[in-house]
């Protein structure tokens, strides 16, 4: 684990990873260079700088799943990102307002659709679609290009995905990481938990 | 004065003075404009139940048809108050039963309220026609059994966010059948099911009835007919607003939303299905007031229908509108006066998991030249953004903004939020109400202390690096009435220069900040009319606390009625830790 000593530019790039993604966005990262100053948990030398890097079972395959090799089994954001610790009173919302909104969103999950977050690299929000509002890949490939503006590439079940900018991958539920349309349709809703559309360059 | 006008007259005159500020300065010119203020006083504000005595409002206001009072202090609402620290509001309903026996309307905030209150309310004053207990709690659905029982002049009963020991929905039925004077029903807190035959009899032959808040348990096939029994409603909060789409109750549903020709509010849509939104439609174009807080709908519908009440001045809504839906906003409703938009999911890990920013809101300042009061939620801000609000909309007077991670700074630049903020002190002359967030120096004390001559309530949170962001506070804002601090490193010694400024002031309120012990206690001694609360609930006996001791909690108020009586035992007031002194 690589810690530099404290001091204030680490706490700037404490926030400044927090923030990374969105600033990203705005094309502010080459001139700072935070990375050289940047508080991180992972190995030395691991490369991946992107926020939301799925950890990955290198070479576990179950099912005769195929993994995605390309993804280094690197920062563990998923544990490692800090949870929270809820601070009493804050943000400052009155519980009301909490209870009634948490039982709903799992009551949206479990009861009509099968909703899942999609995150794509290097944007600074993440949407939520219904699985269930789809019946076939190619629909749902469409919807994530509009959604996020991209330009498409060809799919095909023999070949995967050709020529294209981006690649959607997703979450199962043992946690593994694999490229949207290995399975057959109804196989991913009932074992998608969360999508990526990761850019073509890391391919 | 051997010619003045008779009482009759200055009665008269004085009867359109509906401020209580202006009353309170009438009563000051003379003792004769005293007298007749003191006995033609209808109403009554009592801003702080501990700030003076049930008997002395009585004493001196002996005609009072209506009191409105208020309890704990603000950060109660965020668990900030341990139960059981006051707020009692028996002791004004003992008092004023027997000597208000024309009393006609009571409204409390956030005030513990038992049923034996809502008991005796309801036997003591016969013409009792307003009962409003918002963010009250301590009662059950019994006590108001009792008042829908006995008060047969009843208009209006609103139990808005108050937490009521929900017993089950049988009260209703306890307003007899000759009851017809109900105006307003508000009991959106309510769980239970109230019978619905109960609730729609009371409708049908209540034909003043002009605002009914349902509960979540009303379903959506049943509002329909509800709505056909009061087509004089100008005010609705739906119940549930989902089922299973079905066309006859969509179209039954939206034939009833065409005949509210007066509907200016809607609220409630708990669970809404986007299927059944269209229903409400017909009524859009009216609508001035819409509160979409509680719905889970998401956009484009969410978008779709905010977009469609072009006449909207207050709309309230949750994070899922995002930066696109306020963009809407900012085009079509162009006389929007207050917006708050609050977190879909407060301690949501993702943090970025909606596409709601500091966009949203600037793109709303730009459109909506009416907008006064802002309440926001969101994950980022810029001092740009900021800056930009606040040119676009000096007639602020309401600001407050949350950014939820506390200490965050200007995600662009990475600066504190001072210039920001400062920007809106600056530009927002008339700036009565703030709430600060995000990463802050004492630099931002100076621009409000020096700038926020109107401010007259602000929140702080996470926010400055020494005891001077307090001083340039209370020694720069002359309007300010409330403060309320939480985690700043605020201590003794601004709190000691500026003592004098806390008798002008309604309250104080810090948490975990800096305040001593032993400064508490030179506080108290200072100024006898101040109360100074500690709350500490760690279990060590106060006796064996050091001077130098850090207090958890501290609550200063003033008043003319000392300390009070009903302290639990883990607040201490400094009256009695401190000794008397000689002289």
């Amino acid at each position: 684990m690589v810690m530099r000593p404290w001091d204030p530019t680490t706490m700037i790039s404490c926030y400044a990873r927090k923030q990374n993604h969105s600033r990203l966005s705005m094309a502010f990262q080459g001139d700072l260079n935070l990375e050289a100053t940047e508080l991180r948990l992972g190995l030395p030398g691991t490369g991946d700088h992107e926020r939301r890097t799925p950890p990955v079972g290198v070479g576990v395959t179950k099912n005769n799943k195929r993994g995605l090799p390309e993804l280094e089994d690197g920062h563990r954001e998923e544990s490692t990102r800090t949870t929270k610790t809820q601070v009493v009173g804050w943000p400052p919302v009155r519980s009301y307002r909490k209870n009634c909104l948490q039982p709903k969103k799992t009551e949206s999950e479990s009861g009509g659709g099968v909703y899942v977050k999609v995150s794509m690299d290097g944007v600074p929000y993440l949407r939520k679609i219904d699985l269930k509002l789809y019946k076939e890949y190619p629909q749902l490939l469409k919807d994530l290009e509009e959604m996020f503006k991209l330009k498409g590439g060809e799919y095909s079940e023999r070949e995967g995905y050709n020529r294209s900018e981006f690649m959607p991958a997703y979450e199962d539920k043992d946690g593994d990481w694999m490229l949207v349309g290995d399975v057959p349709w109804n196989m991913f809703v009932t074992s998608c938990k969360r999508l990526r559309i990761m850019k073509g360059s890391e391919l | 004065m051997a010619y003045s006008f008779p009482e009759e007259v200055l009665e008269h005159v004085f009867s359109f003075l509906h401020s209580d500020r202006d009353r309170n300065a009438v009563s000051l010119v003379c003792k004769s404009w005293y007298e007749i203020d003191r006995w033609s006083r209808r109403r009554v504000f009592i801003g702080n139940c501990y700030a003076i005595s049930p008997r002395a409002v009585i004493r001196r206001f002996p005609e009072v048809r209506s009191i409105k009072i208020k309890g704990k202090p603000h950060f109660a609402d965020f668990n900030l108050v341990p139960d059981g620290w006051g707020g009692y509001v028996f002791p004004w309903i003992t008092a004023m039963a027997s000597s208000y026996p024309w009393l006609e309307e009571i409204h409390l905030k956030r005030m513990v309220v038992t049923n034996a209150c809502l008991e005796l309310i309801a036997k003591s004053f016969k013409n009792f026609r307003v009962l409003v207990l918002s963010t009250c709690e301590g009662f059950s659905t019994d006590g108001l059994a009792s008042i829908a029982a006995n008060c047969r002049n009843l208009r209006e009963l609103d139990l808005r966010d108050s937490e009521v020991d929900d017993l089950s929905g049988h009260w209703l039925s306890h307003f007899p059948d000759s009851y017809t004077s109900l105006v307003s029903l508000n009991i959106s807190c309510l769980g239970s099911e109230v019978s619905f035959s109960a609730l729609e009899r009371l409708v049908s032959r209540c034909p003043n009835l002009r605002s009914l808040s349902l509960n979540q348990a009303v379903p959506i096939d049943r509002i329909a007919c509800l709505l056909r029994q009061a087509p004089q409603l100008i005010e609705l909060g739906t119940g549930a607003y989902n089922a299973e789409l079905r066309p006859d109750v969509f179209s039954s549903l939206s034939g009833a939303f065409s005949c509210l020709k007066e509907l200016r509010s809607l609220s409630g849509f708990w669970d809404a299905v986007p299927a059944y939104i269209p229903a409400v439609y017909s009524v859009c174009s009216g609508i001035t007031s819409l509160n979409l807080s509680y719905t889970t709908m998401q956009n484009p519908d969410l978008t779709k229908l905010v977009s469609q009440c072009p006449n909207l001045q207050q709309l309230w809504v949750l994070d899922y509108i995002e930066d696109c839906g306020l963009e809407a906003v900012a085009a079509s409703c162009k006389d929007l006066r207050e917006l708050r938009v609050f977190p879909s999911d407060p301690y949501e890990e993702d943090e970025f998991d909606i596409a709601l920013t500091e966009r949203g809101l600037v793109s709303v300042s730009e459109g909506c030249t009416n907008l006064q009061s802002v309440l926001y939620f969101c994950h980022q801000m810029s001092n740009a953004a900021l800056i930009s609000i606040a040119q676009n909309r000096p007639n602020l007077t309401r600001f407050r903004l949350c950014i939820i991670e506390p200490r965050s700074p200007d995600y662009l630049t990475l600066q504190p939020l001072d210039a920001g903020f400062g920007a809106i002190v600056e530009h927002c002359k008339g700036l009565r109400r703030l709430s600060l967030s995000g990463l802050l120096t004492d630099r931002v004390f100076e621009y409000i202390g020096t700038h926020a001559k109107k401010l007259e309530m602000l929140s702080v949170a996470f926010a400055g690096e020494s005891d001077l962001g307090l001083h340039l506070v209370l020694s720069g804002c002359e309007s300010l009435r409330k403060l309320e601090i939480r985690d700043c490193p605020f201590g003794d010694k601004a709190l000691l220069a500026n003592a004098e400024k806390l008798e002008t002031m309604r309250s104080l309120w810090m948490s975990s900040c800096s305040v001593s012990f032993g400064a508490c206690k030179l506080l108290c001694r200072r100024m006898p009319r101040l109360n100074v609360e500690v709350i500490d609930e760690t279990s060590e006996v106060a006796e064996s606390r050091p001077e130098s001791f850090t207090v958890q909690k501290l609550y200063i108020y003033r008043s003319v009625a000392g300390p009070r009586l009903d302290m639990p035992d883990y607040v201490l007031s400094m009256e009695e830790e401190s000794p008397d002194l000689i002289g």
